[in-house]
């Protein structure tokens, strides 16, 4: 837009075309890096991808057209169905957890209290670590014999538990570690999102006679829902991917290997320590089919909860 | 009045500091463990404090991985995806948002189509292109297809879009080229989004896991993740060396954090507000 009214004013008509097609090219010079790299290394994969799935490919990448088998295998492997509802239990539960953590944490911090930059900092930092070297630290302590928390249970008076390895405690444990490194990241967006709603709403309200808590109920969530909006998405597809923390968690002979493989986890063991790489791709589609029907459900929901003045 | 309001904050600052107990205690056992001799790791129970401070867990890790390769082969990866992802992403973001060319709404909706697809969806194919080139347990492996970020370009077009007009027409009639305005003009201006691309490109391939763990298997070829990974497997109960290991693959992204703490957080805060 901006060149165009100059170029009018600068030159004749069909100067500007010249000028215009050499703007073109400059244009496509500029765009060409990104555009033919995510044509390489992501679009024509995706079309791939989804070719793979009906084939079965074998370790050298030969692959033989098998039409829907992949697909029939996946709807009735009790791993993928047993894999998915591990990835169902995290998200559906590390997701209201995290976010009522975060809005939680984030009011706390909205108050006019000192030292909140300390705070902020201290609350952010887990989620600049990498995930990978963090569970090997958590591991540790959820260590059975050595660890610090069996520890300091007994010497509480408790007993203690093989956190990581029965299967009815693992998945959870593996939660907590997520909840860990993520709260402190979407309080931040969060946070930001209090501080961005306007003090005239406050004053009219406490003219009203509404306290705090009625004011957080009756301004602060309604006006942050957008803010929420973003961090809930943000969060279940997170949450779908979850993979780092378990692969460096729940080693091979581990009890509760089954109960705590997910979706992720599943497709990159049947992709790279199996080579299914034609099931795998099909297990991914499936993921990626999961996510969208969710994301398109919440973006219909929001109209019910999300406030957008 | 002011006795309650003092109450309140300091149940408020209870609050907060028993969130900081738990999130910051992971990073004081894990520091405390890596200067513990491997027989006082083991002791039941634990001590809490090293009897003797020694950094035997430090040394012995640099035996035991080519450590010194591992953690250069993490910063080589990092930088050359992080300047490989400015360069390429700002020429592209200004194009999107400054200049008219054929065709721009249907690549640029290209482009941000792959934002909406989850990574798995890539890798099988990424990973047989990369085999296909021969790159298989190589460095260039490590950064190749993160060189190129349609986040990156959607962040960076948004910076280039809130910039005013008046700038480049006034360029334009003084006869500089369309890469000259890029370049000496534009460019600088939208230095805050450059930098969080940066930090966000940099803290992305630094932590980066299951793609270097796929592509690369001989250990000096491994970036500092997967290379934990192994050294958990071997050494299982060396706690203090998993910890030193820990330890130095954490560091210097909190380093960087401690500096340009409020580039992080800002970068962070505004996504769900421009997001």
């Amino acid at each position: 837009m901006a060149q165009k009214s100059a170029v009018a004013a600068r030159a004749p008509k069909k100067k500007a075309s010249s000028w215009q097609k050499r703007d073109w090219v400059a244009a496509y010079i500029f765009i060409a890096p990104v555009t033919l790299g995510l044509l390489v290394f992501y679009i024509w994969p995706f079309f791939q991808n989804i070719w793979f799935s009906f084939n079965d490919v074998n370790k050298f990448n030969m692959s033989t057209f098998v039409g829907l088998e992949n697909y029939i295998k996946l709807f009735s492997d009790k791993e993928v169905w047993k894999a998915f509802g591990n990835s169902l239990k995290y998200v559906v539960i590390t997701v209201p957890a995290g976010l009522f953590l975060s809005i939680f944490i984030a009011a706390l911090m909205n108050a006019k209290i000192r030292g909140k930059s300390i705070y902020r900092t201290l609350y952010f930092l887990p989620s600049v670590t990498m995930s990978a070297a963090v569970a090997m630290v958590w591991k540790w302590i959820y260590n059975e014999q050595m660890g610090i928390l069996n520890t300091a249970i007994k010497a509480a008076g408790g007993s203690g538990h093989a956190w990581l390895t029965s299967p009815s405690t693992a998945l959870y444990c593996i939660m907590l570690v997520g909840l860990w490194m993520t709260v402190g990241y979407n309080m931040i967006i969060l946070l930001a999102g209090m501080q961005g709603i306007s003090v005239t709403y406050y004053e009219a309200a406490a003219l009203d006679g509404a306290g705090p808590i009625q004011q957080f109920f009756k301004i602060t969530i309604p006006m942050l829902t957008p803010t929420i909006f973003f961090v809930l998405i943000t969060s279940i597809i997170s949450g779908f991917q979850v993979f780092d923390t378990i692969y460096m968690m729940i080693g091979k002979t581990n009890p509760a290997y089954d109960d705590t493989q997910t979706v992720v986890m599943l497709f990159y063991r049947q992709a790279f320590d199996y080579g299914y790489k034609g099931y795998a791709a099909a297990i991914s589609l499936f993921i990626f089919i999961v996510i969208m029907i969710v994301t398109v459900i919440q973006l219909i929901g929001q109209k019910k909860w999300v406030n957008y003045d | 009045m002011r006795g309650k309001s003092n109450m309140y904050h300091l149940i408020v600052h209870l609050l907060l500091l028993a969130g900081i107990v738990i999130v910051v205690f992971p990073f004081v056992w894990m520091v405390l463990t890596s200067f513990k001799t491997n027989g006082e790791a083991l002791h039941i129970p634990p001590t809490i404090l090293p009897e003797q401070f020694v950094t035997q867990a430090y040394t012995e890790i640099l035996g035991a991985l080519p450590f010194a390769t591992v953690y250069m082969n993490t910063i080589i990866s990092t930088v050359i995806t992080t300047v490989g992802q400015v360069l390429f992403c700002s020429m592209a973001a200004y194009a999107f948002a400054r200049i008219d060319f054929p065709f721009k709404n249907i690549i640029f909706v290209l482009v941000l189509s792959v934002l909406m697809v989850p990574g798995q969806i890539f890798l099988i194919p990424q990973y047989t292109i990369v085999q296909k080139l021969g790159l298989l347990d190589t460095i260039p492996a490590l950064f190749l297809p993160n060189l190129f970020s349609a986040f990156g370009t959607f962040l960076l077009r948004q910076f280039f879009m809130s910039l005013p007009k008046e700038l480049e027409e006034a360029a334009v009639l003084d006869g500089c080229s369309r890469y000259q305005i890029f370049g000496q003009i534009m460019l600088p201006l939208v230095k805050p989004g450059i930098v969080a691309l940066v930090i966000f490109t940099a803290k992305f391939a630094w932590n980066d896991f299951m793609w270097p763990l796929i592509v690369n298997t001989s250990t000096d070829k491994m970036t500092l993740g997967p290379a934990l990974s192994t050294l958990r497997g071997q050494y299982t109960t060396q706690y203090p060396m998993q910890m030193a290991g820990a330890v130095m693959a954490v560091l210097p992204l909190i380093v960087l954090f401690f500096i340009f703490q409020k580039q992080f957080i800002e970068g962070v805060a505004q996504s769900g507000i421009k997001g």
